[in-house]
């Protein structure tokens, strides 16, 4: 098994504004299973950053244990990582935004990281509305420990064991949702298409995106029965929308129909531009989103796009009013270390 | 775009592009890999098999296998093609045992050979295994031809030409040296079967100027005869002031070998530019190594002649421009009188058959050549075959024994009453090089090390013999180093559509991006929408049957450095690496 690539890379490689390639936002060479789905959704990372000429090392890569979590090492090789405990990556990834906010931070976790032992934590990161992209791969079963069942996995699916899953499935979307998150949405790793201007929508929202990927498990979970196989999610995948990402100050040259499409523009001056395919969902209404989610899901139809956005969205610094004092890496040591009278005086108050 | 078929063996044989780059379809990666083995005898049998002389052109071939090596588009320098050939030539053990068996029992069939250069050789090479009679005559007094003749001793050492054309005379072949044929007509009066010309391209073209009838062909001479003479030790010094005329390689071959004899004061002359020369970049180089200035853009006017005596030569300046593709030379009125006492021509060389008698059936075209069919090298009249510079004008080496396959099954076929025109299919081979779930039995790493330059003699010493061979050759570590540079281009990525599932690891993971799931349309659009849009337009693309979304996988030959990752990442084997082996088709027995 070769652990290297080549060092070689296409003489044409396009290069971006910062005079990077592709390779320069590149990792170290996967060492999950062949055809894992985790693999593409890293590739469409490094694409949407990219393309986006996001400097490597502004990004801070977190994330938990699992498959998932890995995959951190298989991207963005130049950029700061925090591997951390089971499920406690939001955490981390909370501190590390209060501490420096000019991060770009990329949470990547999987549905037992985030749906089984990190649920405490994502459900808090969520309604803190950490300045962060949140990406739950998202294979239903737990391939680390060989292929049970996970807190994902459809009623009634059936992995390679061959049993179907006999418990109600937690829908990570729909709770973001309930909880008030300000990007939701939902793709599969086998539509880079539109998976990567997903990533970058996300990237460029202010405030928490989370997008759940559906990757199929190729070892554990591509089975026939099974509702998270490359087969199954092609058959049934349904999209609310088409997006383009536009960075700022691009001039939009696509055909635009009053009807159909929408733009929004973000807080850092870039556009998406929703082409919808379903043209009574409202991006900007959670409870049109909710309905629209268990109206396909009645369908059984996978429901995938951007499904809401609050482009107007306060995050943690702005709602809890952090933005007035530096944030905590600028401070120096006198600052972060007043020293014993100022003890003295705290002390006293209590007094 | 129709899906590829792959089943037509040129469409793998073209992705290996030094194999198909070479005349002599000679299977490179194949024996590149031998010589990495440290298989140095097998690799040699690889080569021998296809181009007849190994240790020949591992020094002097015109390599078109080189500008052609995947490499060279990848990164800067291609591999070293030629010069590993050298190494297996130079490292190899006594391969006499290996050399096919002559029958004893002759098919009954009589052939006459004129000329013993690399076309006719490699003939004799082709048929006598096959029972033949072979007659083969030649003007002087050694076989080689071209590469005695006109190759100076230090780039092609004698006893490498000695060895090579001897595998094939002790064939049992009836040489016939310092024997000219002077009459097509009396030879074919004496019943050959069949008759094949290799004779060569003998004759060097004259610059008739003013003030070289003065000189009666004394010291205005023809390089490739003057370069003859000092093969066969005829000429053994030089004057002090030499002018060799020309821009190819027997100009450089001239300079360099009047270096040697003793001349103190050599210049290549040429009108075009340096840059418009058509020598090899390599003999270039060498000659300007050697401290030989090559003066352009100079129009040869006079030859000046004093007393009987060859004194110098005027030149006029000229500026050189090509208009609507056409090169145009405009004079200055810039004069230069240059001094020399020697004179070489090397300003192209032609044809002569006088001595084949125009009545015999045999018709010629307005150049003087005869007509001879491209594929079976069949001249008008039925018995008498060409090959080599005979057939077609100055080539090279590798261009003859190609040739010279050719003809010989050519030969074999009209012998037997058969087609012609019914070539016989090359002999193909597929094979998965799959060791273990994730292992490859060929080097599938692909190695960063940059081009090997071969080692030369001190430069002092070189010059002052025409014998001592200037290049060294690689050791075996370099010749290790650079065989480990070779893409295994024959090492094919081999894709099955209906084990896709189209997860997309392979195009995740392809170092150089030349895989693209896409909807299939015309091939324009397709190059234009793939993940690095495919402008090089001499390179296929491979394109799939229907995948289950309806999409094809398409894959861009152009740069793929068959690394085997998207074979080592596809979970389903919907692709292998498997070694595609294309032997070009020879004269060969029926049962073989």
């Amino acid at each position: 098994m070769s652990y290297n690539i080549p060092a070689f890379r296409h003489p044409n490689l396009p290069k971006n504004d910062l005079g990077y390639t592709s390779k320069d936002y590149e990792g170290a060479v996967s060492t999950l299973c062949a055809g894992c789905g985790h693999d593409s959704i890293s590739a469409a990372i490094i694409e949407a950053c990219f393309e986006m000429s996001i400097p490597p090392h502004r990004v801070a890569k977190l994330s938990g244990i699992g498959c998932s979590s890995k995959t951190p090492t298989y991207f963005l090789g130049n950029s700061h990582g925090f591997n951390s405990v089971h499920g406690r990556m939001p955490s981390v990834a909370t501190g590390a935004n209060m501490a420096n906010r000019d991060l770009l931070y990329i949470g990547v976790s999987g549905d037992g990281d985030t749906a089984s032992i990190g649920m405490g934590q994502f459900v808090h990161a969520v309604r803190r509305n950490v300045n962060m992209v949140y990406i739950c791969e998202n294979n239903g079963v737990y391939g680390l420990t060989k292929g049970q069942d996970s807190a994902t996995t459809d009623k009634g699916s059936k992995s390679k064991k061959g049993e179907p899953n006999a418990l109600e499935p937690i829908d990570l979307c729909a709770i973001a949702l309930q909880l008030g998150a300000t990007f939701v949405a939902n793709s599969f790793s086998g539509d880079k298409d539109q998976l990567v201007p997903i990533i970058q929508a996300a990237i460029t929202h202010k405030g928490f995106a989370f997008i759940n990927v559906i990757s199929p498990c190729v070892t554990f979970n591509n089975t026939p029965g099974s509702t998270k196989s490359y087969d199954f999610i092609r058959q049934h995948m349904a999209s609310t929308n088409t997006v383009d990402y536009v960075p700022p100050a691009t001039e939009i040259t696509a055909a635009y129909d009053e009807g159909t499409d929408e733009r929004v523009a973000m807080h850092d001056g870039s556009v998406i531009t929703f082409h919808k395919l379903e043209s009574k969902h409202d991006i900007h209404s959670r409870s049109s989103a909710l309905a629209m989610m268990q109206e396909f899901k009645a369908e059984d139809k996978v429901l995938t796009g951007i499904l809401f956005i609050d482009q107007d969205s306060q995050d943690i610094h702005e709602a809890m009013n952090t933005t007035a004092a530096a944030p905590l890496r600028s401070l120096n040591a006198d600052k972060l270390c007043p020293g014993s009278s100022a003890l003295e005086e705290i002390n006293n108050i209590h007094r | 775009m129709k899906p590829t078929d792959t089943n037509n063996p040129e469409y793998f044989h073209k992705v290996v592009d030094c194999q198909y780059a070479c005349p002599a379809h000679t299977p490179v990666p194949e024996y590149i890999r031998l010589i990495a083995a440290g298989r140095y005898s097998d690799a040699y049998m690889v080569n021998w098999e296809s181009n007849v002389f190994p240790g020949i052109l591992g020094r002097t071939c015109d390599r078109p296998c080189e500008p052609a090596c995947r490499r060279g588009r990848v990164e800067d320098k291609p591999v070293a093609i030629c010069r590993l050939k050298r190494v297996c030539a130079d490292m190899k053990d006594d391969i006499t045992a290996r050399l096919p068996k002559i029958p004893k029992e002759k098919n009954g069939f009589k052939l006459a050979l004129i000329g013993a250069g690399p076309s006719a050789l490699t003939v004799a090479r082709d048929l006598m295994p096959l029972g033949y009679e072979i007659d083969l005559f030649e003007a002087t007094s050694k076989a080689g031809g071209f590469m005695r003749q006109q190759i100076p001793s230090f780039r092609l050492p004698a006893e490498v030409i000695d060895e090579e054309t001897g595998y094939i005379l002790d064939m049992g072949v009836n040489a016939h040296f310092n024997t000219r044929i002077e009459s097509m007509k009396a030879l074919l009066e004496k019943g050959y079967d069949a008759v094949f010309v290799g004779s060569g391209a003998p004759s060097g073209r004259v610059l008739k100027l003013p003030g070289y009838e003065l000189d009666g062909g004394k010291n205005v001479q023809i390089g490739v005869e003057w370069l003859a003479q000092v093969a066969f030790g005829h000429q053994t010094e030089t004057p002090k002031d030499v002018i060799v005329i020309g821009g190819g390689n027997t100009a450089m071959d001239c300079c360099r070998t009047a270096l040697r004899l003793g001349a103190e004061n050599v210049k290549v002359l040429l009108r075009t530019p340096i840059s418009a020369m058509v020598a090899s970049p390599w003999e270039i180089e060498d000659t300007q190594a050697e401290g030989i200035p090559i003066l352009e853009n100079h129009n040869p006017l006079e030859y000046i002649v004093e007393d009987g005596q060859l004194k110098a030569m005027k030149f006029e300046v000229i500026e050189y421009s090509i208009e609507d593709g056409r090169e145009v030379f405009t004079p200055t009125g810039q004069f230069e009188t240059v001094g020399c006492g020697l004179v070489l021509l090397a300003i192209g060389q032609a044809n002569a058959f006088k001595w084949i008698e125009r009545d015999l059936g045999i018709e010629f075209n307005e150049i003087g050549l005869a007509k001879v069919d491209d594929v079976t090298y069949q001249s008008t009249h039925p018995k008498v075959f060409f090959g080599g510079d005979a057939a077609f004008g100055p080539k090279n080496i590798i261009t003859a024994v190609a040739q010279g396959h050719q003809a010989a099954v050519s030969i074999d076929l009209f012998l037997n009453g058969k087609d012609l025109q019914e070539r016989p299919d090359p002999s193909t081979n597929l094979l998965s090089q799959k060791m273990g779930i994730h292992e490859w039995s060929y080097a599938s790493m692909v190695s960063e090390e940059e081009r090997n330059i071969v080692p030369h003699v001190d430069l002092d010493e070189a010059i002052h013999s025409h014998t001592m061979e200037v290049e060294l050759g690689f050791d075996a570590k370099t010749a290790l180093e650079e065989a480990e540079r070779c893409l295994n281009c024959d090492v094919e990525t081999v894709f099955t559509a209906d084990k896709c599932i189209e997860c997309d690891a392979c195009i995740d993971i392809c170092p150089v991006d030349c895989l693209t799931f896409t909807k299939n349309e015309e091939e324009a659009q397709v190059r234009r929408k793939l993940n690095v849009p495919a402008h090089n337009l001499s390179q296929d693309l491979f394109v799939s049957e229907n995948l289950n979304t309806g999409r094809v996988m398409v894959k861009d030959e152009d740069v793929c450095l068959h690394c085997g990752l998207c074979a080592e990442r596809c979970p389903t084997s919907a692709w292998d690496m498997q070694k595609f082996l294309y032997i070009a088709p020879t004269a060969k027995l029926e049962n073989d």
